[in-house]
């Protein structure tokens, strides 16, 4: 029996929302640690590019609140108007995994339903440790979720939900890195000073990849090797290529049992093969921050591709 | 204890000293099993079906407040004699209640031979004019009957309601299986009970045996519900699931040129037989209501070309309507030749001016419905009801006499029940499911009983405080439950 196009669109929605929630939660809170940074607090600067790499900037604007880290915060991680914020993503989730319930197993489901009861009535992060314990919080969801997942059978259900977590781990790792194009440096300082380094510390923290960095580059920190690392890396499982690498392997495993394949799988494909031939000196040959935004967009016309091709709407 | 004058169906009348005789076993297993035991395995079942997640959603509530229906794990049980019976009288009944609806939607001889009033029918709101044109396969329109009876005394059944629409509870009857199967396997040691899980089967035969002619050798079949919002969402999923069918709501279904196909990942896939837990009015907006966002715009039409078989077919509720009821006995005997072997309970329709002015005259004794109500609300039980209340009926039926029936206060059969002070008699009705395809009728043996926990109350309803049962059918004598020894 072949599933319901409805019940693939909310299990790859299920997917991109968990993982969304965990984007929005790392993105505070690098920059929390990007505004406190010793050196030289990057600032307010700090705040507005956070605003800017999620895209919210003029939901934020629209709320009439003053910027001021506390208020984006909030606006990021809880306001019920913001639909990116992580408390929307987890009740989107929630409700995606309830429509699909019989297609997912108890402990998925119930990772999802009790971050939601433990969410729906928080309306202030409160102070920066508390706002720290719910990033984790928010996080440890996404692993709990991720981690039920991945003990499912691997059938159309597992397919589409991870579909769903890859396509959007591209983009958020996307934005991520985009942080640094953002955020301009403090005036009179170099880069590849200490501030600058800083910043890109930071980043691979945020992206648990600090130590992973280490071992991949014992010649020490250099901006374009954090770069290589996230963009074209197939070990680090957020990298750019890796999360490509997955996207196309749930089409083609989805394909084997559908039968055919189809635009989604060709353009899978096709970046793959793109970022494949990619190096650190052809990845910065138009500047990274062009080539980051080609992928954002390049990343929502698969987006559609799966979606015209399942039939979700 | 039952008051005087009540059947208690291992009991008996008065006395209870001695079980019947068939039920000793299960006098002696009660008395034996400690109060503590039976706490404990009452809890256990709650937190079964809590884990099964058997609930039912409360509107307006939404997370925590899922309820479960509360279950009692002593059985109600049926000898094979006594069951033998009313199969017969089942399937009498629901061969009639397809004979009438074929009838009424084709030739309707039954009212050019003056059996029933004309008016009845056409001035119905249940009567479906889109019915008149369609032909379905077999002519069966009520594939999925639940017959709800009442008992009060060993052989004396009755026929409280039939239910044509999309009668629910099924679930329950299985389900209540499976939990009592798990808590007290050693009543099924003393009483070789007949299975029930054949149902899910018998529904899926059913199914594919009505599909329309030109479908291929394997009729895609699917069960159409209004969501998981629904109340009754849980048995939805719970059936499409054993019987390994696609469960699909409204917008998984589109029309194109009367041919019905629903959306999935490989493209679209033509649909042959929808069991659909959608009501008439809401199943297709541009026929019914047009407000409607849970049925499939052009179905009906789809339907009325012989394209797709419905489960049950629209209208059918012209079978089950309170005022036909009342001329069943004579409906039987028109359609089958024979006197109706499961009688109705006596009723006075209060749309003749004897039957009313009787009525009027003994609304304190008697129980008074909407002809058109459902779920216990609508309705005047006379013995329990306030001087006021009386009033306020006396007053409504004589403004719109039409409206109502009016049925004596029958004692109700009991069954000894776990209460908070022991076990104690009380009130039950009984729900078998009949099913029609085209090799026949078929009656899983058990039901689904339901039980008012309240001391002396006689209103099963779930939204009014009612649990279920489990209900056993004993094997006949030297038979197992596989027909062995």
């Amino acid at each position: 029996m072949s599933m319901l196009s409805r019940t693939a669109s909310n299990l790859y929605w299920m997917g991109r929302y968990v993982e969304r929630a965990e984007f929005t939660a790392r993105l505070v809170e690098a920059t929390i640690r990007l505004d406190s940074l010793s050196a030289r607090p990057a600032g307010m600067g700090a705040w507005t590019s956070a605003l800017a790499v999620a895209s919210a900037s003029r939901g934020f604007k629209a709320t009439g609140e003053k910027l001021s880290p506390m208020h984006v915060t909030r606006y990021l991680m809880l306001d019920e108007h913001n639909g990116s914020s992580a408390r929307s993503c987890i009740e989107t989730a929630r409700m995606s995994a309830r429509a699909a319930r019989t297609a997912i197993t108890k402990e998925a489901w119930g990772t999802i339903n009790l971050a939601w009861l433990n969410l729906k009535n928080r309306a202030s992060p409160g102070g920066t440790q508390a706002t720290l314990n719910l990033i984790d919080q928010i996080k440890a969801v996404a692993r709990d979720f991720e981690g039920a997942i991945n003990r499912m059978l691997h059938s159309e259900s597992y397919w589409f939900v991870r579909l769903g977590a890859a396509v959007e781990r591209g983009d958020a790792t996307a934005r991520l890195l985009d942080v640094k194009y953002h955020l301009l440096l403090p005036e009179g300082e170099r880069v590849g000073g200490i501030i600058d380094r800083d910043q890109w510390l930071t980043l691979l923290q945020v992206v648990s990849a600090r130590t992973a960095y280490h071992l991949l580059y014992p010649q020490g920190l250099k901006p374009w090797l954090v770069a290589e690392m996230l963009v074209l890396r197939r070990q680090m499982p957020r990298s750019l290529i890796a999360v490509v690498e997955e996207s196309g392997h749930m089409l083609s495993a989805i394909a084997g049992t559908v039968g055919k394949q189809g635009p989604a799988d060709r353009l899978a494909r096709r970046r793959e093969a793109a970022l494949d031939r990619l190096n650190t000196d052809t990845l910065f040959q138009n500047g990274l921050h062009q080539f980051l935004t080609d992928f954002i967009r390049e990343n929502a016309e698969l987006d559609a591709a799966i979606a015209e091709q399942f039939r979700f709407t | 204890m039952a008051a005087s004058g009540t059947f208690d169906e291992i009991w008996g009348f008065g006395s209870r000293r001695s079980a019947r005789p068939e039920f000793a076993g299960l006098a002696k297993w009660t008395k034996q099993t400690s109060a503590a035991d039976f706490d404990r395995r009452q809890q256990a079942a709650e937190q079964y079906f809590r884990d099964l997640g058997i609930t039912f959603a409360v509107y307006g509530e939404e997370d925590s407040a899922e309820r479960i229906i509360p279950f009692d794990i002593l059985p109600r049980i049926f000898t094979a004699k006594e069951w033998d019976n009313l199969a017969e009288g089942l399937v009498q009944r629901v061969e009639t209640l397809n004979a009438f609806l074929a009838d009424i939607y084709g030739a309707r001889r039954i009212l050019k031979d003056g059996i029933i009033p004309a008016e009845l029918i056409y001035g119905n709101a249940q009567f479906c004019v889109p019915a008149s044109a369609a032909k379905p396969p077999h002519g069966i329109f009520a594939h999925i009957c639940g017959i709800d009876l009442v008992r009060t005394g060993p052989d004396e059944f009755f026929v409280l309601e039939d239910n044509a629409r999309t009668p629910s509870g099924v679930s329950y009857m299985i389900e209540n299986r499976e939990a009592m199967l798990r808590l007290c396997p050693e009543l099924f040691e003393q009483y070789p009970v007949q299975p029930v899980d054949s149902y899910t089967e018998s529904l899926f035969r059913t199914m594919v045996s009505v599909a329309p002619k030109g479908s291929s050798r394997d009729p895609v079949c699917v069960l159409l519900t209004p969501g998981h919002f629904n109340s009754a969402f849980y048995e939805h999923s719970f059936l499409a699931d054993t019987m390994g069918i696609a469960l699909v709501e409204g917008s998984d279904l589109e029309v194109d040129e009367d041919i019905v196909y629903m959306r999935t990942i490989s493209g679209r896939v033509r649909v042959d037989v929808i069991y659909r837990r959608i009501d008439d009015d809401f199943i297709d907006p541009l026929v019914f209501r047009p407000d409607s966002m849970l049925g499939v715009p052009g179905l009906i039409a789809a339907w009325q070309s012989g394209n797709v078989t419905l489960v049950n077919a629209p209208g059918t509720g012209i079978a089950d309507d309170k005022a036909i009821y009342s001329y069943m006995p004579e409906i039987v005997k028109y359609y089958s030749g024979g006197e109706a072997k499961l009688p109705n309970v006596e009723t006075w329709r209060c749309r003749e001016p004897q039957a009313l002015k009787y009525t009027l005259d003994h609304l304190h004794e008697l129980v008074v419905k909407l002809v058109d109500g459902s779920g216990g609300y609508g309705m005047l039980v006379g013995p329990t009801a306030s001087k006021q209340e009386i009033e306020n009926f006396r007053a409504a039926l004589i403004a719109n006499p039409e409206k109502y029936i009016a049925q004596p206060t029958l004692a109700l059969s009991t069954v000894p029940t776990l209460t908070e002070k022991g076990i104690a008699p009380r009130h039950v009705d009984f729900r078998p499911f009949v099913l029609t395809g085209a090799n026949g009728v078929t009656v899983t043996p058990g039901g689904l009983t339901r039980v008012a926990l309240k001391e002396g109350s006689l209103v099963v309803n779930s939204s009014q405080g009612g649990g279920t049962k489990d209900s056993f059918v004993l094997c006949a004598a030297g038979e197992g439950p596989e027909g062995g020894a």
